[in-house]
């Protein structure tokens, strides 16, 4: 089983990216939860969601506290909070930035692999809002090979309607343009 | 072939009343039902479905509705929490007490003050003794499997009592997960349409809801009481019969390497599945835990409970909920009720955990078994506390 | 015929203890809490039918003659027709042991 959390903020889609991200591993056949911190909704506040992905039936209903990867959704977010809480020592952490990942990497202080994308920018250059959930996902994929990248396109289809394909143009460029290092 | 799709838990739910062809719908929205309600006023009004939904202006009216449109024979369905469960609570007497056979889910949520809006199972535990069949499941798929269940129960003429669906507020109602949606053939089969016994109607006048004197009373009360334990037989027909259609097999109270247990653990809702892991992780260790669960809490399952607990030498019971100045957890007391006269059996420890969704993890589960272990082998054999308070 | 209610037994109660035979009110005897009567005098009567309108017990029945007559097996003697009465044709008269 993999555990997945996302930090975003409130209002720019860590749930929905959660939610996708389960969605597409139901789609391949797998099992999947996801979830968000269950509690009142505050635009721009940190949050966290969850997601789980088996081959088996998932069992476990808690919160994540050790997860395999870690995604940041907003680059402000790696300064006031402490993402790398708890991940695994294999764990992957994949973020927002203008920065290298080098330089990223460093300023977490963890020995983990690190993917690192400027989905803001590409987020804002394809759909035109700085919401960066989907574009997200496409580094999710690059840095985890977690589900296949046409598994996302069904649910993204249901989800964003006719909007469905600028964003999956944002996940594409995404996953081409994220850089992993280990 | 059913078809598996991933779909937020509140979705499934209210896309299983829509598959049971639901004619009336009254719910008043609270957190965290909401998604159900809101999901289904979208559907009736995109002409999805062919029912009346009925915006309130309250839980109390939403139930009002309920009862006088199943009065009519038309099938009716409600959902809500806590605050809104305790404004409903007159009337959900009044609707076992006339045998309608409405659908509730109540999405568990704590019961203010302080003011709260997570789970546990308080508001369910306010009205125990209303009357109702009573389900707590344990994931979508048993949410959304038990509309049809319950209806096909409820409307039996040798049942005809209103049921409630128990789901955990938010960490079942808010969770994307996969569901599998039965073909609509399949439910129409298994779910005919309901033919009332008594229905108001000016054909054939009938006076539901008259008073009744001291004379009369207790005959009615214990009608109602004789008819809700018979009702076990068909309790579990109808899961067999569900069983038979799709593959999952539902029972009163379940059990997980709980056979040669010294210590069980006993849960209700969804913890269960969290419980189950921190099972496999004390069986890896060498340690001889299972796991009961009841799944059926009205009429309560007295016999299914003593098979699967009495050989046990613990019996650690999980409540959500705390009877305050009372003897601790309600399901403990009734656990204990239920096995008091038997010359054999285990003592209780009972801790209240996940209060007001503290998150309950499987290394919680293994720290309770622990503590109770120790507590019984020093001999406090029948001690209850909340898990995990700061002193 | 309705049974009086001390007489069932829980298991012959209809389920939700509804009553299946319709006006089985009627069967109740309310003229016997009455302490006065209502009498007419037919020369005053105009036949407006206000003791017929306001009688809260609907004992009240118009007769082949015309006449507004109270039926004294539902008559509970309250007196209202006698108070509305506009040309005063009924008077409570105590009723006899």
């Amino acid at each position: 089983m993999i555990e997945i959390r996302f930090h975003g903020r409130g209002g720019q889609g860590a749930v929905t990216s959660a939610e996708l991200l389960a969605l597409a591993a139901i789609w391949e056949g797998k099992y999947a939860q996801a979830f968000p911190s269950f509690g009142p909704e505050r635009r721009g506040a940190p949050v966290v969601a969850f997601c789980r992905i088996s081959d088996e039936p998932i069992r476990i209903r808690a919160n994540i506290y050790e997860p395999d990867i870690v995604v940041v959704l907003d680059a402000s977010l790696l300064k006031i909070v402490n993402v790398a809480s708890g991940l695994k020592p294999n764990g992957i952490i994949v973020t927002t930035s203008k920065d290298s990942p080098e330089k990223v990497k460093e300023s977490l202080k963890v020995k983990n692999r690190v993917g690192v994308v400027n989905a803001a920018k590409i987020a804002m250059e394809v759909l035109g809002l700085p919401i960066t959930n989907t574009t997200m996902l496409g580094s999710v994929v690059k840095a985890s090979d977690l589900v296949k990248k046409e598994s996302f396109i069904p649910p993204f289809k249901e989800r964003f309607g006719r909007i469905a394909d600028k964003n999956i143009s944002a996940f594409e460029r995404a996953y081409q343009e994220t850089v992993v290092i280990q | 072939m059913a078809k598996r799709v991933g779909m937020e838990v509140s979705i499934a739910a209210a896309e299983a009343v829509k598959q049971a062809n639901v004619d009336v719908i009254s719910a008043y929205p609270i957190t965290p039902q909401t998604h159900i309600v809101e999901h289904l006023s979208e559907i009736v009004a995109n002409g999805e479905m062919d029912a009346e939904f009925f915006c309130v202006e309250s839980e109390h009216s939403a139930m009002s509705i309920c009862i006088g449109s199943e009065a009519t024979g038309a099938r009716s369905f409600t959902c809500t929490s806590a605050q809104g469960l305790a404004l409903m609570a007159e009337m959900t007497y009044i609707a076992s007490g006339l045998r309608l056979p409405i659908l509730m889910i109540v999405a568990n949520r704590t019961l203010s003050a302080p003011l709260s809006i997570w789970n546990d199972h308080s508001d369910a535990m306010m009205i125990r003794d209303c009357g109702w069949v009573q389900y707590f499941v344990e994931n979508g798929q048993e949410v959304y499997d038990h509309v049809f269940i319950s209806y096909r129960l409820g409307e039996d003429r040798n049942v005809l009592f209103p049921v409630i669906i128990n789901m955990d507020g938010f960490v079942l109602s808010h969770v994307i997960e996969p569901i599998e949606l039965i073909e609509q053939e399949k439910i129409d089969q298994f779910l005919p349409p309901y033919q009332p016994l008594y229905q108001l109607h000016p054909d054939q006048p009938i006076t539901m809801g008259a008073f009744a004197l001291p004379a009369i009373f207790a005959e009615t009360k214990k009608a109602q009481e004789m008819a809700l334990r018979a009702s076990m037989g068909k309790i579990l027909e109808v899961w067999k019969a569900f069983g038979d259609m799709t593959g999952r097999y539902y029972q009163p109270v379940e059990t997980y390497r709980a056979e040669d247990a010294e210590t069980l653990l006993l849960t209700m809702g969804s913890i269960g599945e969290t419980a189950s892991v921190a099972v496999d992780q004390m069986r890896e260790e060498g340690r001889s835990v299972g796991l009961v669960k009841i799944r059926l809490w009205r009429p309560f399952p007295f016999e299914a409970l003593k098979q699967a607990t009495l050989h046990a030498k613990n019996l650690v019971v999980i409540d959500r909920a705390v009877s305050v100045g009372g003897p601790g957890g309600p399901v403990a007391s009734e656990v204990k009720a239920a096995i008091y006269g038997e010359p054999i059996r285990p003592s209780v420890y009972n801790f209240a955990a996940g209060i007001s969704g503290r998150d309950v993890t499987p290394f919680d589960f293994i720290k309770m078994v622990d503590k109770a272990e120790i507590e019984i082998e020093e001999g406090n054999k029948e001690g209850f506390e909340i898990y995990g308070v700061r002193e | 015929m309705t049974k009086p209610e001390s007489e069932w037994t829980w298991k012959e109660i209809p389920v939700g203890n509804v009553i299946l035979e319709p006006g089985n009110a009627s069967v109740y005897r309310t003229g016997d809490w009455k302490s006065f009567k209502p009498i007419l005098n037919k020369e005053l009567c105009i036949h407006c039918g206000l003791c017929y309108i306001f009688c809260p017990d609907m004992a009240y029945n118009l007769d082949a003659e015309g006449y507004f007559i109270s039926d004294l097996y539902y008559c509970k003697g309250c007196g209202i027709c006698s108070k509305e009465c506009p040309t005063r044709a009924i008077t409570m008269v105590v009723e006899e042991e």
